[in-house]
């Protein structure tokens, strides 16, 4: 399988953005409706979040590129808060770290969600990323940077671009060596 | 060498020897969703083309977020939950009954199993001992489907409590203790677990109220051994059979060990907008709060509302506060009458809502006003938790949440006892 390669820029935000900042219980009526709920991304916190991916996004110059800093994601297990980052157009998120709920979830969605000291990157670079090798070419500084690694079968989950497209292909948890 | 609890649980579950950083898959005992997180999981679940549950017996759904439903959103999804399990056979816990996590120790949660629900706060049933966590929709879909899952091995840290509480100081406090100590992310992947000499007076409402908080420390699981008290627990929800011992060995590797003496905690207050934001109650004392909320998964059970009735009975609730009360099950609610504590509360002035989630996550039953503030005795006080990001919410114990709502401002409770 050849590496999974993304060029876009990054959007920054800050440390200890929780599930409630990404997408609030007060929008739990919506949940069954996502192009609706995705309207709502990070709109308390970031109000000026969704109209910045989209018009990176019109440039056609790469994709937005979700830069924070420590524990993004903390707190509730809805999956529905990396569903709509995805949603709103981010390609894949760079973190220092991030809870392990969202994490994992945000890998079952097909998010890459890569863990790197993003203090180095500014809002706003050009970034070149491999995914599969876990490396970050920040093209506006020069700068490399290198991401931890994550177990073989979450690797696996996120080739196969989620949860559920894996499930689909081997029917069960298998072996990735 | 010796193993953690976590390391025990999993090795057992997974018919391997499990050390921490490993993978494993892992059969799972118990799975559920409840109605925020189920109607996505179902979907999932079709999605991937499954047909069919693992085990029906060992599958939940509790509709305990929205209870009763203030939306018709909400309502469908009810629906779909309903029409879901029907279909499934499996048990569906409808409105009213209580939140999931509550249910799941009353009724479900054993030593060694492993649980896995579409819920943060799943890490309340490791109070018995059981390796309970909380997941996506995604993987629990998969898990419902296939009746095991795949887990990286925690690293441990165990935390070493001795002495007792002393007079106003109860479970949420050393928690929040913790929390502050720890910090949000301090944990983060890591197992929590509990040991030393004040477990043996530690009841397992406490023991709940602590696990319950694990996750906020970023925690995977928080750990409590099975024991004396555990054993009486479940005899008490009728399957003592169900008890075994369980402790770590001696010899286990721990990443970090934390001690704490429980003679030297004072009562204390989580600040907004961060869990880890933690002060003696003594230092934020008058800050002005509109509304006082006991109940939730971490602090609606029998022995919270006892608390919070001996501080209030034949005392009156602040005219600027409203004081709500919302039991964690309909067992717990049934007691707490047969006990006279709901009377003592409703005299006080409170509001008794139905058992469930209630105003915990905002979208429901005691929503903020721009600029008010709520004490609560739930574990999240994250901006727009509940349901207005312009309000501010302090987190503290029952008991502090009712001489709080007395005088209508943060207040030490020792100050009434």
């Amino acid at each position: 399988m050849s590496d999974l390669m993304l060029k876009g820029r990054a959007i920054k935000l800050g440390d200890n953005i929780s599930t409630d900042d990404i997408i609030p219980g007060r929008f739990a009526h919506l949940r069954s409706n996502l192009p609706e709920l995705a309207k709502h991304v990070l709109e308390d916190g970031a109000p000026d979040f969704a109209s910045k991916v989209k018009a990176l996004s019109a440039t056609g110059e790469g994709k937005a590129i979700l830069v924070v800093g420590k524990n993004l994601g903390l707190g509730s297990s809805r999956e529905h808060a990396p569903v709509v980052v995805k949603m709103s157009g981010v390609a894949a998120i760079l973190a220092k770290s991030a809870a392990r709920i969202f994490f994992r979830n945000a890998i079952n969605q097909g998010l890459p969600v890569l863990l790197c000291d993003t203090d180095k990157i500014g809002d706003g670079d050009e970034l070149e990323i491999n995914v599969t090798g876990g490396k970050i070419a920040d093209l506006t500084s020069g700068i490399t940077l290198s991401c931890g690694k994550m177990p073989a079968i979450m690797s696996a989950i996120l080739g196969e671009g989620g949860l559920i497209p894996y499930i689909q292909k081997y029917k069960d948890f298998v072996a990735t060596g | 060498m010796g193993k953690t609890l976590a390391e025990k649980i999993l090795s057992l579950k997974s018919g391997g020897d499990a050390q921490a950083g490993d993978v494993v898959i892992s059969d799972v005992d118990l799975a559920f969703v409840q109605d925020t997180t189920g109607p996505l999981a179902i979907r999932q679940f079709k999605e991937s083309g499954f047909q069919a549950l693992a085990k029906p017996q060992q599958t939940m759904m509790f509709l305990d977020h929205a209870a009763p439903s203030p939306a018709q959103q909400l309502s469908n999804d009810h629906i779909l939950l309903r029409r879901f399990a029907g279909e499934m056979g499996c048990r569906i816990y409808d409105v009213g009954e209580g939140i999931c996590h509550q249910l799941v120790a009353e009724n479900f949660a054993n030593p060694g199993d492993i649980i896995v629900g579409a819920d943060s706060h799943t890490v309340t049933a490791g109070a018995l001992g059981a390796f309970a966590t909380g997941m996506g929709s995604s993987d629990v879909a998969v898990a419902l489907a296939l009746g095991k899952t795949w887990f990286r091995v925690p690293e441990s840290f165990q935390i070493e409590l001795s002495g007792a509480f002393p007079r106003g100081v109860y479970a949420k406090d050393l928690v929040l203790y913790l929390i502050g100590q720890i910090g949000a992310d301090g944990a983060n992947y890591k197992a929590l677990e509990f040991g030393g000499r004040a477990l043996a007076r530690m009841t397992m409402s406490q023991r709940l109220t602590i696990a319950n908080m694990a996750v906020e420390a970023g925690a995977k699981v928080g750990l409590f051994p099975a024991d004396k008290v555990t054993w009486n627990f479940l005899r008490e929800h009728g399957r003592g059979d169900k008890y075994k011992p369980l402790s770590a060995d001696a010899g286990a590797n721990y990443e970090q060990v934390i001690l704490v003496n429980l003679d030297q905690l004072l009562p204390m207050v989580s600040l907004p907008h961060a869990v880890d934001n933690v002060r003696p109650a003594a230092q934020v004392k008058g800050v002005k709060i509109q509304q006082a909320f006991i109940g939730t998964c971490t602090n609606g059970r029998l022995e919270d509302l006892a608390v919070a009735a001996d501080i209030l009975k034949g005392r009156k609730s602040h005219p600027g506060t409203r004081l709500l009360i919302a039991p964690a099950s309909r067992q717990v609610l049934i007691r707490a009458i047969e006990k006279g504590y709901i009377r003592s509360l409703i005299e006080a002035g409170a509001i008794v809502l139905p058992p469930g989630c209630s105003a915990c996550l905002g979208l429901h039953q005691g929503v903020l006003g721009d600029g008010e503030v709520c004490l609560s005795t739930a574990n999240r006080n994250f901006r727009g938790r509940m349901g207005n990001p312009e309000a501010m919410i302090y987190l503290a114990s029952p008991a502090t949440a009712a001489a709080s709502a007395i005088k209508g401002e943060i207040t030490d409770p020792r100050e009434f006892m």
